[in-house]
C-alpha cells in the first residue's frame, strides 16, 4: 500500500511488523477502524459462503448422505447467523465508519474510544460464536457449534433438547457482538446529529448519511430486544429460570415475538445500507442528481417506523388470530409503498442520464435487478394465505437471497468497488470486475432463482436431505451448480483485491468525479480528514466548486 | 363457494402465458390421484394441484397476487433495460446530463398507484384469511388430534377411540357429503408444523398452544407433507401422509384400527420378548401390556407403508434394520438400538410382521 507518500501524511520511517500491528490494534481512528470492520466481515463472507457450499454440495441429490444430519444443522444454523451478525453487521457498520464522517465534513466519529470498543466487541463476539466448534462439547459429550437455526426457535433452544454448550455460546456469542453494535449505533447517531460541517443541515445530508442516520436508530431499538430475549434464554439454561420453558409453563410464542421484534428491524438494518450505497453511486455514474431527494428521505424515514410494526409476518403460521394476521398483513404491505418510491427515484435517475458502466454501476444495476424480484416475492409473501403455503419453504430461502444477497451483497460489491480507490489510493481492476460481475449475477440466479421453485413444490427449508420421489432434484441441483459459479465470481473478487492493493492504477483523489466531500481530500485521506472543515451550501458540495455557473444549491 | 373473479384471471393466464411452466409444475397431476399408497412412490406436494378447499382457495388468490407482481416486474425491469440501452454514455461524451432534481406529479403518480394496488390486494387477500382460518370446526366435521412428536406424528382419532401415527387417514365423505376435517394441533416437546400443501397451508405445532387447521379434501388419494418448522436432527424425516378415502373404505379401516393387535401363537417368543424389553416403556400395543405413549402406537403396524415416518419403507429387511439399531436408518432419533442379539431381532420382527 502506498499510505506513506500521499499529501498531507508526512514520509515517517518504515514501520515495523510489530509497529504497524500496534498501530492498527490500538488505534481509535474512524477510517482503520472502518477498514478492519469491512475486511473481518469479508472474511466471515468466505467462512459463511464455504459453509452454504458444503450444504448445496450435500443437497445436489436426493438422499445424500456426505453430511450428518447435526452436521447439515449445524452448517445452516452457523451460515444464518453468520451472514447477518458476522458479515452484514460489521461491513454496513465498517462502510458507514468510514464514510459518515469524510461525507459529513468531520474529522472522526464523536466517541472514537467507543468506536474501537464496539469493533473488538464485534470482533471477539464472533471468535467466540465460532469456538463454539471447539468449546461446545460441555460435560456430557454433546453437540459442537449451534444447531439451532439462527432464529433459535425456543423450546429446541432449551436445555432439554439443546444439551452441551453449543446454545451458550450462540448467545454469548451474539450478545457480545450486538453490544458493540449497540455502541456503534449511538456513535453515528451523535455524529450525524451534532458534528456535521457548516452549511450542512439535515436536508442537506447526503442520503448515506441519512440512511445510516435510520439504520442506527433502528439498530438502537430493535438490538436491546435480542439481547433481553438471549439473557432471558440465558436464564433457563443455566439458572432454571422458566420464559421459554413450555415444560415449566413458559411461552414458545413469546420468543418468537422478542426475537422477530428484533428480527424484522434487523432486514432493514441489512438492506438500508445497501440502499445508501447505490443512492450514491446511481447519480455519480448517470451524471445526474438524485430524482426526487426529499421523497427519498421520507421514503427512509418511513421504512424506519414501518419496519418495526411488521415483525408478526414471520410468524403468520404460528396460529395467532385471523385479525391479528390480517393487520400485520396490512402493516407488511405499506412498507412496498416506501420502498417502490425508492426504486422509481433510482430508475428516475437513470432517465436522462448519461450512464457509465464501470463496475460499481454494473452492481448497483444489477441490485436494482435482483432487489426488485426479492422486494415482490416479499409482497406474496405478505399475503398470508399465500405465506401458509410457502413459509418455512425454500421459497423463502430464495426471496430473502434476493434481498440480501442480490440486494445487500451486490450492492456492498458496487461500494467496495466505488470506493476501494478512496480507501487504498488504488483503483480496482475492471476487467477483473466486469468478470465477477456476470459470473456472480449467473450464478446468482441459478442457485436462488430455482428455489422459489422448490419451495412451491413443497419443499421445507433446513431440511439436510430429501426423498427422490418429491421432485425436487432437478431445482436443487440446478441450485448445487449454480453455486460453483458464484465460487467462480468470488473468486476473481479475491484475486482483484489481492491484485489491485499491489499493483492497481494510482486513483488521485476524486476517479469518479464524483460530488461527496470525501471525494475533496486526498486518497486515502490523512488522519485528520480535511486539513481545514469545509463548508457546504447544497447536497452535492463537489458538483458546486465543478459547475460554479450553475450550483446546486440555486435549486434546492 | 371458492369460485371467485380471480378464477378468470387465472383462466386468462392458463391459456395464454402459463402453459409451459405449468406443464412442468403439475406434471404430478396425475400420480396425486393414483392410489399410491403402498407402491413407495409419493407425489409431488405441489400447491400448483389443490385437492383441498383451502388449499384451491389459497391458489385461486395466488394466481392474483402472482398476475400483479408478474405485472410490477415486467413493467420495472423493461425500464431498466430500456434506460440501460437508452441512456448508455457514448465514449467520448464528457460532459453532464441535464439535472432534474424531481418532479412532484410524477413522485405522486407512484406514491398512489402503488397504495392503490396495495389496498385491493389487503382486502382480497383479508377475505381469503378469514375463509380459511376457522376457530371452530364446521358442522359434521371429523375431528381430529394431531400431536407432533421429535419426530413423528401421532394422530388420534376421538370419534373412534384409538391413535395411530404417522399416517393420517380421512374419509371424502360421510353420509354422501363432503365432509371438513378439523385437526387440533398439538405438541409433545418442540414446535412443529404441519403442511400438507395439496390439502392447505401449513400451520405449526407449538407446545403448550393449541391451534385448529382445516381441511376439505375433493378427491380420494394419496397426499404427502412434512414438518414445515426446524425441530432438531431429524427434522428431515417427519414426513407427513395423508389418504384420502372414499366413504366405505374409510370405514372400513376405521373398523380395522379398532380391533386389539392379533395374538398369533406362532410368534409368542418374539412377542414374548416384546413384552420383556423395554419396548414396552415407549410403544403402545393393545390386547397387550405394552402400553408406552413415547412412540408410535404398533398395534397395526403392518398397516402403513412407511417406518421412522417416513424415512424408509416398511418392509421385513428395513423393519430388521430398524429393530437392530433405528440410528442407522435414522441417525439421532430418539429410539436407542436395543442391543438385542441377531435372533432376538428375527423374533421380534416376526411378532412385528403380524401386526397387520
Amino acid at each position: 500500500m502506498t499510505t506513506l507518500d500521499h499529501p498531507g501524511n508526512p514520509t515517517r520511517i518504515k514501520p515495523t511488523f510489530l509497529g504497524r500491528m500496534h498501530e492498527w490494534i490500538a488505534t481509535a481512528d474512524h477510517k482503520k477502524l472502518g477498514v478492519m470492520y469491512v475486511t473481518t466481515g469479508l472474511i466471515f463472507f468466505l467462512i459463511g459462503g464455504l459453509e452454504a457450499t458444503m450444504m448445496r454440495w450435500q443437497l445436489a441429490v436426493p438422499g445424500s448422505t456426505l453430511l450428518s444430519p447435526s452436521d447439515f444443522n449445524r452448517l445452516f444454523t452457523m451460515h444464518g447467523t453468520t451472514m447477518v451478525f458476522l458479515v452484514g453487521m460489521p461491513i454496513l457498520l465498517g462502510v458507514a465508519n468510514y464514510f459518515v464522517p469524510l461525507q459529513i465534513g468531520a474529522r472522526d466519529l464523536a466517541f472514537p474510544r467507543l468506536n474501537a470498543f464496539g469493533f473488538w466487541l464485534f470482533f471477539f463476539g464472533g471468535l467466540l460464536l465460532y469456538f463454539s466448534y471447539f468449546g461446545a462439547q460441555g460435560l456430557y459429550g454433546m453437540g459442537s457449534a449451534p444447531d439451532v437455526g439462527w432464529f433459535a426457535y425456543a423450546p429446541l433452544t432449551e436445555r432439554t433438547y439443546s444439551r452441551g454448550h453449543s446454545t451458550d455460546y450462540w448467545i454469548l456469542g451474539l450478545l457480545v457482538s450486538s453490544f458493540g453494535s449497540i455502541a456503534t449505533g449511538i456513535n453515528l447517531i451523535t455524529t450525524i446529529l451534532t458534528m456535521r460541517c457548516r452549511g450542512m443541515t439535515l436536508m442537506k445530508m447526503p442520503l448515506l448519511v441519512w440512511l445510516m442516520l435510520i439504520d442506527a436508530v433502528l439498530i438502537m431499538i430493535a438490538m436491546p430486544p435480542l439481547a433481553a430475549a438471549q439473557v432471558m434464554l440465558l436464564f433457563d439454561r443455566l439458572l432454571g429460570a422458566h420464559f421459554f420453558d413450555v415444560q415449566g409453563g413458559g411461552s414458545a410464542i413469546l420468543w418468537q415475538n422478542l426475537f422477530w421484534f428484533f428480527g424484522h428491524p434487523e432486514v432493514y438494518i441489512l438492506i438500508l445500507p445497501a440502499f445508501a450505497y447505490v443512492s450514491e453511486i446511481i447519480p455519480v455514474f448517470c451524471r445526474k442528481v438524485i430524482f426526487g431527494y426529499p421523497l427519498m428521505v421520507a421514503a427512509t424515514v418511513s421504512i424506519g417506523f414501518i419496519s418495526l410494526g411488521v415483525w408478526v409476518h414471520h410468524l403468520f403460521a404460528l396460529g395467532l388470530s385471523p385479525m391479528v394476521n390480517t393487520i400485520f398483513m396490512g402493516s407488511t404491505m405499506l412498507i412496498a409503498i416506501p420502498t417502490g418510491i425508492k426504486m422509481f427515484n433510482w430508475v428516475g435517475t437513470m432517465v436522462g442520464g448519461k450512464i457509465r458502466f464501470d463496475t460499481p454501476m454494473l452492481f448497483s444495476t444489477g441490485f436494482l435487478a435482483l432487489f426488485l424480484i426479492g422486494g415482490l416475492t416479499g409482497i406474496m409473501l405478505s399475503v398470508v394465505p399465500f405465506d401458509w403455503q410457502v413459509s418455512d419453504s425454500y421459497f423463502v430461502v430464495g426471496h430473502f437471497h434476493y434481498v440480501l444477497f442480490g440486494g445487500l451483497v451486490f450492492s456492498i460489491f458496487a461500494a467496495i468497488y466505488y470506493w476501494f480507490p478512496k480507501v487504498t489510493g488504488r483503483m480496482m481492476n475492471e476487467a477483473l470486475g466486469k468478470w465477477q460481475f456476470w459470473l456472480l449475477f449467473l450464478g446468482f440466479n441459478l442457485t436462488f432463482g430455482p428455489m422459489h421453485v422448490s419451495g412451491m413444490l413443497g419443499m421445507p427449508r433446513r431440511i439436510y436431505t430429501y426423498h427422490a420421489d418429491r421432485g425436487w432434484d432437478l431445482w436443487n441441483l440446478l441450485s448445487s451448480i449454480g453455486v460453483l459459479v458464484q465460487i467462480a465470481g468470488v473468486a476473481f473478487f479475491v484475486w482483484n483485491v489481492i491484485h489491485s492493493l499491489r499493483k492497481g492504477r494510482e486513483a488521485g483523489a476524486d476517479p469518479w468525479d464524483a460530488w461527496t466531500l470525501e471525494w475533496s481530500t486526498a486518497s486515502p485521506p490523512p488522519d485528520y480528514n480535511f486539513e481545514e472543515i469545509p463548508e457546504v451550501y447544497s447536497r452535492r458540495p463537489l458538483w458546486d466548486i465543478k459547475h460554479p455557473d450553475d450550483p446546486d444549491w440555486k435549486y434546492e | 363457494m371458492h369460485r371467485r373473479g380471480t378464477a378468470a384471471i387465472r383462466n386468462a393466464l392458463t391459456r395464454c402465458m402459463l402453459p409451459a411452466i405449468l406443464a412442468a409444475l403439475t406434471t404430478t397431476d396425475a400420480l396425486a390421484t393414483a392410489p399410491v399408497c403402498d407402491s413407495g412412490t409419493a407425489p409431488s406436494p405441489t400447491m400448483f394441484a389443490p385437492r383441498s378447499v383451502p388449499a384451491e382457495l389459497i391458489l385461486d388468490l395466488s394466481w392474483l397476487v402472482w398476475a400483479i407482481c408478474a405485472g410490477i416486474f415486467l413493467i420495472m425491469e423493461a425500464l431498466i433495460i430500456w434506460c440501460i440501452v437508452k441512456y448508455r454514455r457514448s465514449k467520448d461524451d464528457r460532459t453532464e446530463a441535464p439535472q432534474v432534481y424531481g418532479s412532484n406529479p410524477i413522485e405522486l403518480a407512484w406514491t398512489v398507484v402503488p397504495t392503490l394496488i396495495v389496498f385491493v390486494l389487503f382486502l382480497v387477500s383479508a377475505r381469503t384469511i378469514f375463509e380459511i382460518d376457522k376457530s371452530t370446526p364446521p358442522e359434521g366435521s371429523l375431528e381430529i388430534t394431531v400431536v407432533g412428536h421429535q419426530w413423528w406424528w401421532e394422530f388420534d382419532y376421538p370419534e373412534y377411540g384409538f391413535i395411530t401415527a404417522n399416517e393420517l387417514h380421512v374419509p371424502l365423505t360421510r353420509n354422501g357429503e363432503r365432509v371438513s376435517i378439523y385437526l387440533t394441533l398439538e405438541s409433545n416437546d418442540v414446535i412443529h408444523s404441519f403442511w400438507v400443501p395439496q390439502l392447505g397451508g401449513k400451520k405449526d405445532v407449538v407446545p403448550n398452544h393449541i391451534n385448529h387447521l382445516w381441511l376439505e379434501p375433493t378427491m380420494p388419494g394419496t397426499y404427502v407433507g412434512q414438518c414445515a418448522e426446524y425441530c432438531g436432527t431429524q427434522h428431515a424425516n417427519m414426513l407427513i401422509t395423508v389418504v384420502v378415502h372414499p366413504e366405505e373404505d374409510f370405514e372400513a379401516w376405521v373398523a380395522h384400527q379398532q380391533k386389539d393387535a392379533v395374538h398369533d401363537m406362532s410368534v409368542a417368543t418374539g412377542r414374548d420378548l416384546f413384552l420383556r424389553t423395554a419396548c414396552i416403556n415407549c410403544h403402545t400395543i393393545r390386547g397387550t401390556v405394552a402400553n408406552g405413549s413415547f412412540a408410535p402406537d404398533l398395534t397395526h403396524l403392518m398397516s402403513r407403508s412407511v417406518i421412522g415416518a417416513g424415512v424408509a419403507r416398511n418392509t421385513p429387511a428395513n423393519l430388521h434394520s430398524w429393530v437392530d439399531d433405528p440410528q442407522i436408518l435414522k441417525p439421532g432419533c430418539r429410539m436407542p438400538s436395543m442391543k438385542l442379539d441377531q435372533n432376538g431381532v428375527d423374533e421380534i420382527v416376526k411378532y412385528l410382521l403380524t401386526l397387520k
